[in-house]
């Protein structure tokens, strides 16, 4: 249990990983991208864990009673829903690809041309 | 309260798993919407709650959306291709 | 580079990426036991974000005073991602454009079930209020701009649901999504210019903090609040619209 999240950290990625190596559909491959990015978010969590500590949010506890680190918090936060927007970008670049092409698999799309 | 994080944690690595291993798309868009929650659920019990109220309105709701509607334009113009190449085909043995 | 090639290289990397992290692992003490230097900085926002600043959400304190010129910067990446994916999106010259087809080729249209268009419209006043609610007490319990205009953007979804593409697009048409989702990325680079023509840093607290639990403490970090609010909600809604209407109402 100690080093248990980090190990989740390197689990997730390995797995996220395999998925974008192996697979045949963009839209698969993009989805196996949000794996991967869950495992950082597995490592900041793990980062900034105190034990026998509150969630920093002071409106009903005393201030300075030992809590969560709240800046890896707020890392993660806006991160989360960044990585939406920017999905929702390849997502538009694969429905362009396969309008182009036809095709959905990345090992066929070949050589980009202008 | 420990044994509870170890048990998410594991429930994690599996649900991430189990998107990867997925294969069609479409049972991938619902098996991320489900892994988004599983997420959520770390984030809470981790202490995390600003986090997990993200977590839960994005991943649950917001990316399989986009997956679906992407999803749904790639089908259409693979319908219209399908189409297309029917049309041909009926000419020819009108003739 | 064949796909068995491109396999066996993974697996070389994977390997050499397992030792090095379980190398790492050893050094590193368990969880939940970060003691020293690399404790100070999260604990010294703990005890400082409510006599300070009369905020009681330290995480929205970090997010928008602290560290408020980074997440700027991410606000703005999310602008530049919606702006991407509408450029990507937009109508070619080759292609028309025609009524909403909400159907697959072959099938009938079925209009949603009565269940469901009272559930949804009913769902869309409270969503709404919610998200309010999320945005403008962002730094008293936790919430904040990015998660309340999530939540808003959902509310002319549930429309979607309950209707046609066509309701959609006269409650939540372009220009309203593209027009906030403006003001609230501009909003946000204004307030921090106004700190520039007060005399102070860029970004820097010049509204007065107010009482700890009230509704408008914490100074401009009220503000930001709503901005990147509307932000959020406009691009989200942008990126909804943009992905139906080429979705539904393309024709090649």
């Amino acid at each position: 249990m100690t080093h248990l999240p980090y190990c989740l950290a390197a689990w997730l990625f390995a797995v996220g990983m395999y998925g974008i190596v192996t697979s045949r559909n963009m839209v698969h491959l993009i989805i196996c991208l949000t794996v991967v990015q869950s495992s950082t978010y597995a490592l900041l969590l793990a980062i900034g864990f105190r034990a026998n500590a509150v969630a920093p949010i002071f409106a009903d506890i005393k201030p300075g009673t030992p809590a969560v680190d709240p800046v890896v918090q707020a890392l993660m936060l806006t991160d989360i829903v960044v990585e939406v927007t920017v999905t929702a970008l390849l997502l538009g670049l694969a429905v362009l690809a396969h309008q182009q092409t036809g095709k959905l698999d990345p090992r066929e799309l070949g050589v980009l041309r202008g | 309260m420990m044994w509870l994080q170890a048990l998410i944690l594991l429930m994690v690595a599996a649900g991430g798993l189990g998107v990867v291993v997925t294969r069609d798309p479409l049972n991938q868009a619902v098996a991320a919407s489900f892994y988004g929650i599983l997420l959520g659920l770390m984030f809470f019990l981790f202490h995390a709650p600003d986090v997990a109220l993200s977590q839960i309105t994005v991943g649950a709701l917001a990316l399989p959306l986009m997956i679906l509607l992407a999803l749904a334009k790639i089908r259409k113009r693979e319908q219209e291709t399908q189409e297309e190449n029917r049309k041909p085909e009926a000419d020819g043995q009108r003739e | 580079m064949s796909a068995g090639t491109r396999i066996a290289m993974f697996v070389l990397s994977c390997a050499a990426f397992t030792a090095l992290y379980i190398a790492a692992l050893c050094g590193l003490s368990p969880i939940g036991q970060v003691h020293g230097w690399a404790a100070q900085y999260g604990d010294a926002i703990n005890r400082m974000s409510v006599p300070a600043l009369h905020i009681t959400d330290a995480v929205t304190a970090v997010n928008f005073e602290f560290r408020g010129f980074d997440t700027l910067g991410e606000e703005f990446i999310m602008a530049v991602s919606v702006l991407g994916a509408a450029l990507l999106l937009r109508k070619h010259p080759d292609q028309g454009s025609g009524p909403p087809q909400d159907k697959a080729a072959g099938r009938k249209i079925s209009r949603p079930g009565d269940a469901v268009r009272v559930l949804t419209v009913g769902l869309v006043g409270p969503v709404t209020l919610f998200g309010i609610y999320i945005v403008v007490h962002g730094q008293l319990t936790p919430g904040g701009g990015f998660q309340g205009g999530v939540i808003l953007a959902s509310a002319p979804l549930l429309i979607y649901l309950a209707g046609e593409f066509g309701s959609l697009q006269q409650v939540a048409p372009r220009w309203l999504a593209e027009v906030g989702e403006a003001v609230g990325a501009g909003g946000y680079a204004v307030i921090g210019a106004v700190s520039l023509a007060v005399g102070l840093p860029f970004l820097a607290n010049y509204l007065p903090p107010g009482r700890v639990g009230d509704l408008f403490s914490g100074g401009i970090v009220a503000l930001i609040d709503v901005t990147v609010g509307l932000e959020v909600a406009g691009g989200l809604l942008l990126l909804l619209l943009v992905f139906l209407e080429e979705a539904l109402t393309r024709r090649p």
